[in-house]
This record gives C-alpha cells, structure tokens and sequence, in this order.
C-alpha cells in the first residue's frame, strides 16, 4: 500500500487492521467448523466505545481529540471537528461524498478509521481554499456550473484534485474514469467533465508562465 | 391528475392577489437568458454551505430509527429496557410510548399509526432512539428486542390481485377502480387502420437516491420548535408537522436553505420530521436524525414498476386512427402519490380521435411510492415511443416523418384547449438536423458484433406552466443594494439564480450583488414545494412583478424630487434616466425619498394562468448507441436533447438540466432496478453498489442542448416554461428505438441489462 501509516500507539496496543481481520476470520472459522475452539493468540480487543486520543493531520494543522477506535474518519471530521465540507452519502464506500485526500489520493473518509488516518496529511475541501478564495478546481466547478445540489461536489472536487495531481494532462476518457468513484443524482458529469478538463488546462498554461 | 389537485400539492393553499397591473414582455434582455454561473455557486463548491445534514446545534443528540426487517409482519412485543439502560442513550421511543403513539396518515389512504403495529413493507418504523452518539444509537437499536409474527406478503404486483394472494388490507389489494379515459370510438379507429399492432411494455421500480438522504434536525426552543430540513417544500413540511403535532403554524419554523436532492420524494415532511421532534421534547436536547443509504432506498419513495399493454392503430399514409392501453403499477403499501399517469403521452403528445385508458392499481408490501421525476411519463413514454416506432417501421416511414404527421395544436386530452404555444414540430425538425439524423439513420448495417444506431423520442410535461400562489418581497437599500426574498426551495435546479437574474434584468444591477432569503418559513412568504417543473414559471413572474413595482416607485420618486413626468424617465443601470435626454441622470443612491425611508420595497404576487389554454413544455431526443450482440453491453456515444420549454432563463443551468434528465433516463434505460427477493419481499439492492445509478462512465461524451423558445407570451409575465421534468420523459424510449435500429432487437422490459437484450436476442433469433 502506497500510503503505509506509521506505527502508532494503537498498533503497540495491538489495535491493527490486521489484527481485527485476523480476528474475525479466526471467529468465522472456529463457528464453521467445530462452533466452540478459538484461535490461540487472541488480539486485545478495545472496546468499541472506548476513547483514545490520536493526533489528525487535516489541512497542514494537527488536531488532537479523542476517538472511539470504531468511528471513521467521515464521522470525525464533521461531528467532532465541525469540517462539514466533507459530505456523507452512504457510509459504505459507494458514492464517494466523502472523497478527501490521503497523502495526496482521493480515499474514502467513510471506508477511513480516524485512528487508521493518524500519521497521515488529510486535505479536505476546505483546504483547496485559499483564505476565502476558491482553488482553482473549485473556481472550474463555478465556471462550468458542474453541479446542481452541490451534495456530492465537494466529494467530486476532491477526486478531481486527487486525478490531477497524480495526471496533470487528463485525457476525457481519463477524467471519465477518474471521477467515475463519485456518484451525482443531479448528474451534472458532463459539466464536471468539463469542469476538470478546464482545471487541467489552467494548470498547464500556469506552469507553462 | 385531473381527477386530484397536482401531486406537489398537499390540501390548500393560501390565495395571492391578482396583480393590477403586468409589466410586458421583455423584449431583448440583458441578464436573463444568458450562460450566468450560480449566484450560490461559492457555498456550494466551497463546502461552506450548510446543508440540514450539515447542521451541529450544541449539546445535539443523535437519532436512529428501528424498522421492521420482514417484508410483512405483527409486532407482538417490544422491549426497550436494556437498549433504555446503555450508555449515551437518552430515549427510546415505541408505540407504547405517549407521545409516540399517533396517528399518521396517507394521502389515499389507508391509515395508519407513527409506529404501527402491522408493519406493511421492510423498514416499516417501529421504534425510535437517541444517543450521545450515532453509533450508540445504532446500539441502542440493536438490544431493542422485538418479537414479530411474520405474516404472508405480497412482492409482486402481477399476482397481487390473484384470489390466493394474501391481503394485504381489509378492503383487498386493489384500489377503487376509477373509470377510464375514453374520446372517440377506438373500434371504429381501429378498424379504420392499415395497420394495428400491441405490445405490452413493462419499467423496472426505480429509487430516487438523492445524495444526502433524508431527514432533519430538530430544536425546541419553550414551545417553539424549529427543523432544519433536507427537503423541496418547508411550507408543506411545516403544515404537516403543525397538524401531527398539534402545534399553530407560527410555532413551527423549517429552514431548507440547501438540500441535497429530492427528485419528488422530498415534497412533503417524513416520519423522521416527527420523530426527531419527538425525541428532542423527551431528552429537552437538540435532536439530528438522518436516514441511512438504505433506509433511503426502502422508506422514503420510489417511481413504482409498471406494465402497460398498448394497441395501436396507423394508416399507410402516417395517421394514427386509435390508441388503447392497459396499465397496472402499485403505490406500493400505501398510497401517498407518485403513481398513475404513465398514459398522459398516450391521450395527449399525437393527434389521434380515437383513445382509450385505464389503469389498475395494486398494493404490495414495498415502500410507498412517492412522485419521482415526471411521475409516469417516462413509463408511458418508454411504451409509446417504441410503439411509434414500430408503427413507422410497419408503414415503412421514417420516425420523424411519422411524428410530424401526427403533431396537435390543441390539448386533445384537456376537450380541446389550445397550448399557448407548441415547439414540438420544431424540436423534431431542428433536433433532426443538428443531431444529423438522416447520416445517422441512413448507415448501413455493420457486419461485426458492434452494431451503432440512432433512434429517438418525443414528449410533453402534462404541467410546467406554474400558477398562483406565490409571493416574492424585493427591497432596495439607500446605498442601492438589493435584497430578494421568496419562499421557494432551491432544490439544485439553479432557482436562486434565475430569480437574481430576474431582478437583476428590471432594475438593472449585477445578479451576484442580489442578497436572497429563502426557504424559511419564519423569514419568507409562502410557496407550494418544488415539483413539478413548475417552480420557474411560478415564481419567476412573482418575482418580476416584485422587482418592477421596485422600479416604478424609483421612478416617481425621481419624477417627485425632479418635478419631472414619470412618463419620460426609466431606470438604467444604477440610476434614473431621462428616456431622450440621456445627459437627465439621476442616481438612485441621490434620490431624497429613497434615502429618507432608508429602502424602497416591492411585492409581487403571481397572477393566475389565461384561461382554457394549455401551458406544456415540449421536447425531442435523440440519441446514437453501439450495441455489443456478443456481450449485450449497450454504449451510448452521442445525445442531444431539444426542449421547447420557454424562455431560456439561464443557459448554463438549462443545459445543465437537459444532461441531468437524460442521464438520468439513462439509468431507467439501461442501469436501475429496485429487486425485491420474492420468497421473502426483501429488497436484495438496498445499495448504491447493487442499485445502479449511472456514472461518468455512463454518460456519453458528447451531449448537446438545442433551445427551441417560441415566444410564449400568453403563459405568463416571463415566457419561461417549467424544464425538469420533460428532461427525462423521452430518454429510455430514445435509447431503446436506437438499440432496435441497431439491432432489430425490440426490448420491452426496462432496464435493458446486458442479460435482457442477450435473451431478447436469441428469443428473436429463435422465432426467426
């Protein structure tokens, strides 16, 4: 995995990814077949509702709170740090509502544990801004009219931003792939289309200055 | 729709006044009708507006609602103790619960309860929490222990009526048949014909899916509660929320700034909007309940399946003699609306004497129907389009020629009424040329296994003239800035926008400059909800109306402190000019009056509709796809949707609208399904992964709008004809006429899965 978070606390703790799978195959397991033996070495487990405090790199600032280890990242962001840009669809990684970038990569914040994050330089949409002026992408969402309610737009941007750092020179088809993760019920794609090549463009005759 | 006030419509309404007088036409205009990107577009792509699901009030609490997994069952016990006794947890609320237990009504009937015993379909509520936490409430939910009896259902409406069904309600599954429609003698239509055909056409249950689902946060402030609501109406939901709970109007406040889609299903206030009321009165806290995706798709609104059997009747020479058709769809387990009308297109799109209707309508234990985009009329288009298509074939026409043959000037289905105007003829002739269907249409049959076509549909939107009431409140400032407030919801469709634009036209200033309140009920003026195509032509004149009761007053003024006749000044851009004397200038910012009252204020009311005509949009498209015959997969390459709607307020969010409807119409052509599992009633696609709505990838890359504005100057005081419902009327009987051509493959079930047209077409290749 490109974004391989350092080891924190949790992980100390036994808290892993790994572990929680290891965890829940090996209870699967033991039910299928003899529905009473475990595996040996069983992971400490925190409970669900228990707090930890982790550290979140969000936007260039480190924001210290405390956490149940269940919450994601999605939840955390807007119930506990007010960053309400960052909108929540489904809750199960298929609309992309909640893109924001991990180390640069559009990910998920509704598939993100906060404490997976922990390590990692979150942006959301509220860091594209400038102070109050809009980012580039977000000013060619504007031009382009690449939305209608606007629900799914900050999620639609942050992919765009994602798409264009790791591709500066999209072809259509590529900005059609690369934004195929973000559903739009208003279904404003051909304008977004649009909006991405139009930012791809600005990019370029900028560097080209 | 006749027999009902329109679906967007819940009992009365208040009346407006008629205007005493309307300014005329715009002639040439300077803002309206341009490409304007949206005056709200920086909250909306900054992440700083705050949509209801947004909304943090302190010391809020979060609420979650139980809901019945089985398709159809009795709730025997409930017991909330130990979900009562978690951590976080503030209150469970049940029907044994006081202040819970309460009637909730349907608009058709039948009745039923907050929490009702019976629970009818999967994700019937039965009880209710809240917690510290969404995920205690979510806890909480799951130590509620609740003991059902699973009663027999009914999943399908094709068996619904079968006497070994079970029934569903005491009155049976069937509601009251209503008489059908019926103008000439369709025998002696079909009789006249060269050529008769019937087929029976059937559409997939399709979710609405807004993106952010629904629900409120609710605050009660002594006995005044206030609901921040993702919703197209808050004067609809404060009604209902006002009636149920017992409380004056004044007393309830619903503030819908933004909402993140609704699509119809968001016209009127949930059980969440008295639930989460509920629960903030019990724990004297702030309460946010929102839906979860799949709560969504089970609860709050589908476009419900239908299937239409349609005869048709033609002449050699391209006249259609007579239509029949046969529907049945279901409003789910109870009626609420969003059913019906799947024959509008059929009694009134072509010129045809001889019509005859009815549709039966059936309960099963599934979620409630509710309006959904054009309520039937794509349905009845996806069956009537195709069956024109098929006639053109029969008669060796092509399409176009055929529908050109059999365009009407009056409203057949309204006895007769004239349409203010009609740019059907124009969207068909001028949509054909700028599409290049001849080219298209005339391609020789590729021999691989990638078959291209092009085919396409045409409509009308049975409403999108609007009508009273509305009312709409411009004041301008002593330092010449502008305020607007109107009462509409913008539901994503640019409303905001266009009404800046509008007063922006008469006084003459920059559209971004226009403060707007909306969508409050403490701080805005009544309207009905926003449906119907209709918010546009509704309160665009009202609007209008406002902002030149504004300029006329700056005008007297002018006229007042200048000793001038009001007759010779108008207002240009900031200031009150001389109409021959363009060095006579007076800036507003220096008119006396207006600065010894501090502001100058307008109202405008919409005036009524002219009388015995028919106001109704009008639209052609067409569209060229490539069908894989091996693997059933269908590409669409090109679109190009040509609406006569009106006016053209703002062509950015005109087009706009135009590539959400067909994309939309996409995913009834080709994507959408709502699967319930027959042996348990279970909806199997409760998701966004397994319930498809189209993506990027599913829109072709090329989409073009062709405008058709026939100067509609009767309709109303704007020229502009409601736009986003037609949008999506024609698509999926476009797409299917395009696979045909392609092809030779008639697919009459939608949606057309790549598994659906490989069965179609080696069904065909058998028969041949």
């Amino acid at each position: 995995m490109a974004n391989k978070p350092k080891t924190t606390d949790r992980e100390r703790d036994g808290v892993t990814r790994r572990g929680f799978i290891s965890t829940v195959g090996a209870g699967a397991l033991g039910a299928a077949t003899v529905g009473t033996s475990r595996a040996e070495a069983v992971p400490e487990i925190t409970a669900p509702e228990a707090m930890v405090q982790i550290g979140l790199t969000i936007n260039g600032r480190i924001h210290r709170l405390l956490v149940e280890p269940r919450w994601t990242l999605l939840f955390t962001l807007r119930e506990r740090l007010g960053l309400t840009g960052t909108k929540v669809g489904c809750e199960r990684g298929e609309c992309g509502a909640c893109t924001v970038l991990i180390n640069g990569q559009p990910r998920y914040a509704c598939m993100t544990l906060a404490v997976e994050a922990e390590g990692s330089q979150i942006t959301t949409i509220e860091g594209l801004m400038d102070g109050e002026a809009l980012g580039d992408v977000q000013q060619a969402f504007v031009n382009e009219d690449a939305f209608q309610c606007g629900y799914c737009t900050p999620g639609q941007i942050m992919a765009a931003e994602g798409l264009l750092q790791a591709n500066p020179s999209p072809s259509t088809e590529e900005i059609r792939k690369g934004m195929s993760g973000n559903l739009c019920r208003c279904a404003a794609y051909h304008h977004i289309v649009r909006a991405v090549d139009s930012a791809a463009d600005g990019r370029r005759e900028g560097d080209d200055r | 729709m006749s027999e009902d006030s329109p679906y967007w419509i819940e009992g009365t309404v208040p009346e407006t006044p008629t205007p005493a007088e309307y300014p005329e036409p715009w002639g040439k205009t300077n803002v309206v009708g341009a490409r304007l990107p949206r005056v709200d577009a920086y909250e909306r792509v900054s992440g700083s507006a705050v949509y209801p699901s947004d909304v943090i009030l302190p010391g809020m609490l979060y609420g979650a609602i139980l809901r019945c997994p089985h398709s159809r069952a009795r709730v025997l016990s409930v017991d909330s103790a130990s979900a009562e006794a978690m951590p976080g947890v503030h209150a469970v609320i049940t029907a044994s619960t006081p202040e819970a237990d309460i009637p909730w009504s349907y608009r058709r009937g039948p009745e039923s309860r907050l929490f009702p015993s019976l629970c009818q379909h999967e994700g019937e509520a039965v009880a209710a929490v809240a917690a510290e936490t969404p995920q205690q409430a979510v806890d909480a939910l799951r130590a509620i222990r609740i003991d059902y009896e699973i009663l027999p259902h009914v999943a399908d409406q094709e068996t619904s009526s079968d006497p070994e069904s079970p029934k569903i309600w005491d009155d049976g599954n069937e509601l009251p048949a209503r008489p059908p429609y019926e103008r000439g003698n369709i025998a002696t239509g079909f009789a006249e014909a060269d050529v008769v055909l019937e087929l029976t056409f059937t559409t997939a249950c399709e979710i609405h899916a807004p993106m952010e689902t629904h629900g409120c946060v609710a605050q009660w402030d002594g006995d005044r509660l206030t609901l921040w609501e993702s919703t197209q109406g808050v004067f609809a939901v404060q009604a209902r929320v006002a009636e149920i709970l017992g409380l004056p109007l004044s007393k309830v406040r619903i503030v819908g700034h933004y909402m993140g889609g609704g699509f119809g299903s968001k016209l009127q206030a949930g059980k969440y909007s008295i639930i989460a009321p509920i629960l903030a009165r019990l724990t004297a806290r702030p309460v946010k309940l929102f839906l979860s995706r799949e709560e969504n798709m089970l609860c709050v609104g589908n476009r419900p399946p239908s299937r239409m059997t349609l005869k048709a009747g033609v002449k050699k020479d391209g006249t259609l003699t007579a239509l029949a058709m046969d529907t049945l769809s279901t409003p789910g387990a109870y009626a609420i609306s969003g059913f019906g009308l799947e024959d509008w297109q059929i009694r009134d799109l072509y010129t045809v004497p001889n019509v005859r209707t009815s549709n039966r309508f059936v309960f099963i234990n599934a979620g409630p129907a509710r309006p959904f985009r054009a309520p039937g009329h794509p349905q009845g288009s996806w069956a009537l389009e195709q069956m024109m298509d098929d006639l053109a074939d029969a008669i060796d026409m092509d399409p176009i020629v055929f529908r050109l043959k059999n365009i009407p000037s009056v409203s057949q289905a309204r006895g007769g009424q004239p349409y203010t105007t009609t740019g059907l003829k124009q969207c068909l002739t001028d949509g054909a040329a700028a599409f290049n269907w001849e080219t298209g249409r005339s391609r020789p049959v590729q021999k691989t296994h990638l078959k291209r076509g092009v085919g396409m549909g045409a409509c009308l939107w049975i409403a999108g003239g609007g009508g009273p009431p509305s009312t709409a409140i411009v004041k301008i400032f002593a330092d010449g800035s502008v305020n607007l407030n109107l009462g509409a919801s913008d539901i994503g469709t640019g409303t905001k926008s266009v009404m800046a634009m509008v007063v922006a036209e008469e006084l003459g200033i920059d559209p971004h400059a226009i403060q707007i309140e909306h969508a409050d009920t403490a701080t805005t003026q009544f309207a009905t909800p926003s449906g119907g195509s209709k918010t546009i032509p509704t309160e665009s004149p009202a609007v209008r109306e406002a902002a030149y009761a504004v300029r006329r007053r700056l005008i007297e003024l002018a006229a007042e402190q200048h000793d001038l006749a009001i007759e010779d000044l108008e207002l240009a851009t900031g200031a009150v000019v001389s109409k021959t004397d363009p060095a006579v200038s007076f800036p507003i910012t220096e008119l006396e009056g207006l600065q010894r009252r501090g502001l100058v204020m307008g109202v405008g009311y919409r005036g009524p509709n002219p009388e015995d005509v028919a106001i109704t949009p009008f639209a052609a498209q067409f569209c060229e796809v490539e069908v894989n015959t091996r693997t059933g997969e269908i590409r669409i390459l090109r679109f190009l949707g040509a609406h006569d709607s009106g006016r053209v307020m703002n062509r950015l969010t005109y087009d706009n609208q135009i590539f959400g409807g067909i994309t939309m119409g996409i995913g009834l052509a080709l994507t959408e399904e709502r699967i319930l599992d027959q042996a348990t009633g279970k909806m199997v696609n409760a998701n966004l992964h397994d319930y498809k709505i189209p993506t990027a990838l599913d829109v072709p890359a090329e989409m073009a709008s062709l405008a058709i504005d026939p100067h509609d100057e009767q309709c109303n005081t704007t020229g502009a004809k409601g736009i986003g419902e037609p949008v999506t009327i024609p698509t999926a009987g476009a797409i299917a006429n395009a696979v045909f051509h392609a092809t030779g493959v008639r697919i009459t079930e939608s949606p057309i899965t790549p598994g659906r047209f490989l069965e179609a077409q080696a069904a065909q290749a058998e028969e041949v």
